[in-house]
């Protein structure tokens, strides 16, 4: 099997996560860029496309606009791009599209946000529950929490899965990110402490909610024929793909299959590989529950076993399916668009070999996968070690 | 302020329908369908659509308790009882579950009842255990 006519991802970056006061929501972007810029070894005037998210602190209408002006670059392609949670697996999808089509040479792909310092927790909540529909949602009270609570209930009811499992998910996930220097939370919790943390929409607790953070991602998408101007071309994109269902959750066919369904087997038909095949998997992770139903969903495990397979550590490193091996968006952090870019961040780390303690041995097969909305749109990738 | 729903030509029959104590849903005149959130056009045939009115009884698909509010307006609120209700017609609502009984579980049997609002022109649908 040869890639060579596979867009590269030839450079990643990732700002510090956490509380970052001194930095603002477009110096974050200019941070995460300069990361990506010298891990592929390319300088900004060689970025010939750029393409932005959205950013709740800053909310530009243009955002890639505004960034280029910032960054001082005229690039010959650029657009913003607004899917939630699948915005940063998507920017990918569309990057790799427009080198493949000879658009562009080199795609910034970057996204950043600082809701924990540029706004209150209570505006971000706020802002968060705008995604519920306008007259039949949001005048009921429906959080974000609660959507996904509403998911969480049902899936519980049709698996008899247990809270016991959605907390060891979280467990999991801080484990992973103890072993990340740039991780948001990295002090080790127990399954007592995630059951036993505050109620925020019934099942879900306060440890089986997402962290929000500062913090920005950057990722470098090339044509294939650039890899000689390249520090380190080694990771490829196989094939990527969408599902899409619904926005608001009241529209939503099943509360516990998802587009995650048709956006993943679309990407494993276009790469030609299965879910046995993948070595690594960096998985949405907004809630434990979203990471139980799309492992499911996607098919890496039957209906009503990926809650025991977390249980007996299956999505550890050493396990079945090492999952979102850097802490994911419930530990290491989430910063808006950002947040689903960093899975794939981790991922092309993991295909390089550059993970240290968190290395999942011999990593040549990625799957990412980013949803957004409440399960609503989906996009997925399969990337591959050159 | 509680955020309220500002009708359009999409919603409009069905908050003059809940201000009235009648709720209503779309049902296409060509295939039957029944469909919500109200459109212009019917999801399965693109038929034309007219509104029926709902026994308003339905089960509890999913629910929540929700202890966290999403905004101030709704601090005082908290906790309370959110539930998704398949309609015995072939929709689904989001609505509060008042006073429950007891405690909710998926499958039980609610019906709704009509709640004014801060806006005279709106009533807010919601749910209550069947039996109450």
């Amino acid at each position: 099997m040869t890639h060579r006519h596979s867009a590269l991802l030839s450079g990643v970056g990732n700002t510090r996560v956490g509380a970052l006061p001194e930095a603002s929501c477009l110096g974050l972007h200019a941070q995460a860029t300069q990361g990506a810029l010298a891990d592929a070894g390319l300088s900004l005037r060689d970025v010939d496309g750029v393409i932005c998210a959205y950013s709740f602190v800053e909310p530009y209408p243009m955002l890639s606009s505004v960034f280029c002006e910032y960054m001082g670059i005229q690039p010959a392609v650029t657009f913003s791009l607004q899917l939630g949670g699948a915005t940063g697996a998507t920017m990918i999808m569309q990057a790799a599209a427009l080198v493949e089509a000879g658009y562009a040479r080199h795609v910034l792909c970057v996204t950043a946000d600082n809701r924990l310092s540029g706004m209150s927790r209570d505006g971000a909540v706020a802002a968060l529950a705008g995604f519920g529909h306008p007259e039949f949602e949001v005048p009921y009270g429906l959080s974000i929490p609660a959507a996904y609570a509403l998911v969480a209930q049902r899936y519980l009811h049709e698996t008899g899965a247990t809270v016991e499992q959605l907390a060891a998910i979280a467990v999991q996930h801080r484990a992973h990110a103890a072993l990340h220097p740039d991780a948001h939370q990295r002090t080790p919790i127990t399954l007592d402490e995630v059951m036993h943390s505050r109620t925020i929409a019934s099942p879900l607790r306060l440890l089986d909610c997402c962290l929000i953070s500062d913090g920005g991602a950057a990722v470098i998408v090339s044509a294939a024929d650039t890899a000689a101007d390249l520090r380190a071309p080694r990771v490829r994109l196989l094939g990527a793909g969408q599902g899409h269902t619904h926005e608001h959750l009241i529209a939503a066919p099943s509360l516990t299959d998802f587009g995650c369904k048709q956006a993943a087997a679309r990407a494993f038909a276009r790469a030609g590989v299965k879910t046995t095949d993948i070595d690594v998997a960096e998985i949405y992770d907004s809630f434990t529950i979203t990471l139980l139903v799309e492992l499911e969903s996607i098919g890496f495990f039957q209906r009503g076993e990926a809650g025991p397979a977390a249980a007996r550590g299956e999505l550890g490193l050493n396990g079945r399916l090492p999952c979102n091996t850097h802490g994911g968006l419930l530990s290491f952090g989430h910063s808006g668009a950002a947040g689903g870019m960093f899975h794939v961040v981790e991922a092309v780390r993991q295909l390089r070999g550059e993970c240290g303690a968190r290395q999942v041995r011999d990593a040549e097969l990625a799957f990412v996968h980013g949803d957004g909305g409440v399960l609503s749109a989906h996009c997925s990738l399969v990337l591959v070690r050159a | 302020m509680m955020p309220l729903p500002h009708p359009n030509a999409d919603s409009r029959a069905y908050w003059e329908g809940t201000a009235l104590g009648e709720l209503r849903y779309q049902r296409c005149s060509d295939c039957g369908h029944a469909q919500f959130p109200p459109r212009a056009v019917c999801l399965r045939c693109a038929g034309a659509l007219q509104w029926a009115r709902s026994a308003g009884q339905g089960s509890i698909h999913s629910y929540t308790v929700v202890a966290r509010a999403p905004s101030a307006a709704f601090k005082s609120a908290v906790p309370y009882v959110l539930v998704l209700v398949d309609m015995d017609e072939g929709f689904r609502l989001l609505l509060t579950l008042r006073d429950p009984q007891t405690a909710p579980t998926i499958g039980q049997r609610v019906r709704v009842v009509f709640e004014s609002t801060e806006d005279p022109a709106i009533c807010l649908p919601q749910a209550v255990q069947d039996g109450d």
